[in-house]
């Protein structure tokens, strides 16, 4: 049975519980809901998630873990010297798994009846033109280890799924039993729906944070097995990136990690002031009207997506920087060799970066209590004394967040780079120069031909661990200072 | 109200500050205060009472205009300081607010040290030409605010770190620290508890001394214990103004009477 009709049985048994047990509570209640310790509804509810939710629980377990075990156990099947020098086991199962899946098809279009498909064997049959009638192409002639391994996955797998049908349709037949049994007037469904949405709940908190630690763990191992391969010494204090695939690259982070945090800086220096004096324009300043009408048009920059402004670097602002500072232009100097330059992306993800910036400023502007304004006034001050005296100090370390939050996404920041700073990692000071960063070299050592086994590639793990440990300092960083702000008001 | 002495006080004639005629004040479409003259006497504590939303606290703010920072407020009629039209085109409402100083309900330091807080409006208005004289004016105020002995020590601590009693007394030290001519108080006391209370009131007669007091007040006690005149507010008008003793024991009008008797309110 496919695993949706699986779900969907699931789907009716719980709806069923749910008339049922509502049902039941009112019989044992004599049709008058208010002796009833919880609403009808609750009664329903309890023996509906009852039934659905391990019975869920399970389907999901198993559908993640029947592969895994299911691949363990016939690579057994697999003898060493099946797999061929310099390949690994992983090539050879995947070849398993496609023989597997075309029999499978072979079988649904009724090529081959199931017995057959079971008791096929290589030698009799050219099972590599018997797939290609089903559309599944093979590289090579099925060898008979393969046949036998691909055989046995599939008697696996079906007995697999049998078994989990059996369980999980069993599972949700018992919950909605034993809850319907329960249920009768005394019964305190209310607190028991109540306690089961508190585990749902958690439930997706946890995931989420599982998902972050999944992440770092993967980057991990494969950073470490970069580690194993390059020397950590090179990576973090060596002063050239110069990948190539002959073996000898130098793969050091610093040149990449000075484009990064020099076109970061620039963003800030664009974003910072405009964003901040545009938050304090629309908090102290700008009437009602104004104000309805500014701040949303200041938030739809915040949604363009990125590759947007990377074009907008590449075809307006790079070639405008080119016409003043590069040959034969305005200033008459050559500082500037073509449209890509640390400039060029930095003022586009500044721009990119002012509504994050003022929106977060004007939120911390407004939480300032309006009695400092009115005291401040009170003593004959001005407005814009009262903003540089009181509101913004009282509203800085709020302020000093916001701006970490926007440093962080300008050294994630991929799209832009790629489009508009250039692609050489190189140590300079002149902002007109190309330079790359962190972000568009992972890019660059992932896209393309990749062998997961060689520095050239794994390199793009540990650069993009040091990236995430560098934004995620940043980040823990601000949140404290913004929560110690918050405490002074409380 | 059992303070009968008051009655027999020396009623001298003093100095008008302030002379509010046909005072009118609009919220939107509301007309919130009504016809309202009342004079502000010099060195006097002068106390606005009535029922709340009676209007007593968008007067006290008509007279250094802080109405204007709020857009839907409109405000008619004549309010003269020593003569002159604080309404009038020509005056700053920012130097107004310089000689007309205000305390409000709820202590509001700004977050910086104790000696910032003070020293905020003498830096503003440029009253110090040096440190010394700046230190010299900071320590005076918070003499006259009666908080020198408690924060001497401290003058570089957090002004929010203080008990409430305190901050509104910093809150006091830091209006006057500007010498103002008049001071409003819109509910000084009452996000405070007695024994602050007690403290800001012996202030605010020491105050007297120097300057035009108004305060606005929901405890009848306390417009009997600290002013000399009193102004009763009801549904933005002026019902009655009048010598504080006399307004207590020997009210005019009816209203009066049944408000300071409890009866309406």
């Amino acid at each position: 049975m496919p695993t949706l009709w699986l779900v969907c049985l699931l789907l009716v048994l719980a709806a069923a519980g749910f008339v049922m047990g509502r049902a039941r509570a009112l019989a044992s209640a004599g049709g008058d809901a208010r002796t009833l310790h919880s609403l009808p509804n609750y009664y329903g509810f309890n023996v509906a998630l009852t039934s659905l939710v391990p019975a869920l629980a399970v389907l999901a377990v198993w559908l993640l873990a029947q592969p895994i075990i299911v691949d363990t156990r016939v690579s057994k099947l697999i003898p060493a010297d099946m797999v061929p020098e310099g390949s690994t086991i992983g090539l050879v199962m995947s070849d398993v798994r496609r023989v597997a899946a075309g029999l499978d098809l072979a079988v649904d279009t009724g090529l081959l009846r199931a017995p057959e498909a079971a008791a096929l064997s290589a030698n009799e049959r050219d099972v590599r033109s018997l797939l290609g009638e089903v559309g599944v192409a093979l590289g090579a002639d099925v060898r008979p280890e393969v046949l036998a391994a691909a055989q046995r996955s599939r008697e696996l797998n079906h007995a697999g799924r049998l078994l989990m049908t059996v369980l999980v349709t069993g599972l949700a037949l018992a919950g909605l039993g034993w809850a319907y049994v329960r249920t009768n007037k005394e019964f305190r469904a209310r607190n028991v729906v109540e306690r089961g949405v508190l585990v749902l709940l958690i439930v997706a908190a946890s995931l989420a944070i599982l998902t972050t630690i999944g992440i770092v763990l993967s980057m991990l191992f494969e950073t470490s097995n970069f580690f194993r391969l390059h020397d950590w010494k090179d990576f973090f204090f060596g002063s050239t990136w110069a990948p190539n695939f002959r073996g000898d690259s130098e793969l050091s982070i610093l040149p990449l990690l000075w484009g990064t945090l020099y076109i970061s800086f620039i963003a800030l220096l664009v974003s910072v002031p405009i964003g901040l004096f545009a938050a304090i324009y629309l908090s102290e300043y700008a009437g009602k009207a104004t104000r309805a009408l500014a701040k949303p048009l200041l938030e739809i920059l915040a949604g363009i997506p990125t590759i947007v402004y990377g074009l907008f670097a590449l075809l307006t602002v790079g070639p405008t920087l080119a016409k003043v500072f590069g040959k034969g232009g305005l200033l008459g100097v050559e500082w500037m060799a073509g449209a890509t330059s640390v400039l060029t992306a930095g003022v586009v993800m500044g721009i990119m970066l002012i509504p994050f910036v003022s929106s977060l400023s004007d939120d911390i502007i407004n939480a300032v209590p309006q009695s400092m304004r009115d005291g401040s006034l009170g003593l004959g001050a001005t407005r814009s004394e009262t903003v540089r005296q009181v509101v913004l100090p009282a509203a800085l370390p709020g302020i000093v967040g916001a701006i970490l939050l926007a440093a962080s996404r300008a050294i994630g920041e991929t799209m832009i780079v790629v489009m508009g700073a250039g692609a050489i990692a190189k140590f300079s000071l002149n902002p007109l120069d190309t330079m790359t960063t962190i972000t568009t070299r992972i890019v660059s050592q992932l896209t393309g031909d990749t062998d997961f086994a060689s520095p050239e590639t794994l390199v793009a793990f540990a650069l993009g661990l040091t990236l995430f440990v560098l934004t995620l300092g940043l980040n823990v960083l601000a949140l404290y200072i913004v929560r110690k702000y918050r405490e002074q008001y409380e | 109200m059992n303070d009968m002495s008051r009655l027999e006080r020396v009623v001298e004639t003093k100095n008008i500050k302030m002379e509010c005629r046909d005072c009118q004040v609009y919220y939107g479409e509301t007309h919130a205060i009504k016809d309202v003259n009342v004079d502000i006497e010099e060195k006097t504590v002068t106390a606005f009472i009535g029922p709340s939303g009676c209007g007593k606290s968008t007067f006290l703010r008509c007279l250094n205009r802080m109405n204007d920072t709020i857009a839907t407020a409109r405000v008619e009629g004549s309010f003269r300081l020593d003569g002159e039209d604080i309404y009038d085109r020509r005056v700053d409402p920012v130097q107004l607010r310089a000689k007309v100083g205000m305390v409000f309900q709820k202590p509001n330091p700004f977050p910086k040290s104790i000696y910032d807080n003070v020293a905020y409006g003498p830096r503003i208005h440029g009253l110090a030409r040096n440190k010394a004289e700046l230190d010299e004016i900071v320590e005076k105020a918070l003499r006259r605010g009666a908080l020198w002995n408690e924060v001497k020590d401290r003058l570089d601590a957090p002004g929010t770190g203080l008990s409430g009693g305190q901050q509104q007394r910093l809150c006091i030290a830091r209006a006057i620290a500007t010498e103002p001519e008049v001071l409003l108080m819109d509910e000084p006391c009452s996000a405070l508890d007695p024994i602050a209370t007690a403290q800001v009131e012996e202030l605010i007669d020491e105050l007297r001394q120097n300057y035009s007091v108004v305060i606005v007040t929901h405890s009848m006690q306390q417009a009997a214990r600290v002013s000399q005149k009193t102004a009763f507010f009801h549904l933005g008008n002026l019902v009655e103004f009048g010598e504080t003793g006399q307004i207590f024991t020997n009210p005019v009008d009816p209203r009066t009477e049944s408000y300071i008797t409890g009866r309406i309110g």
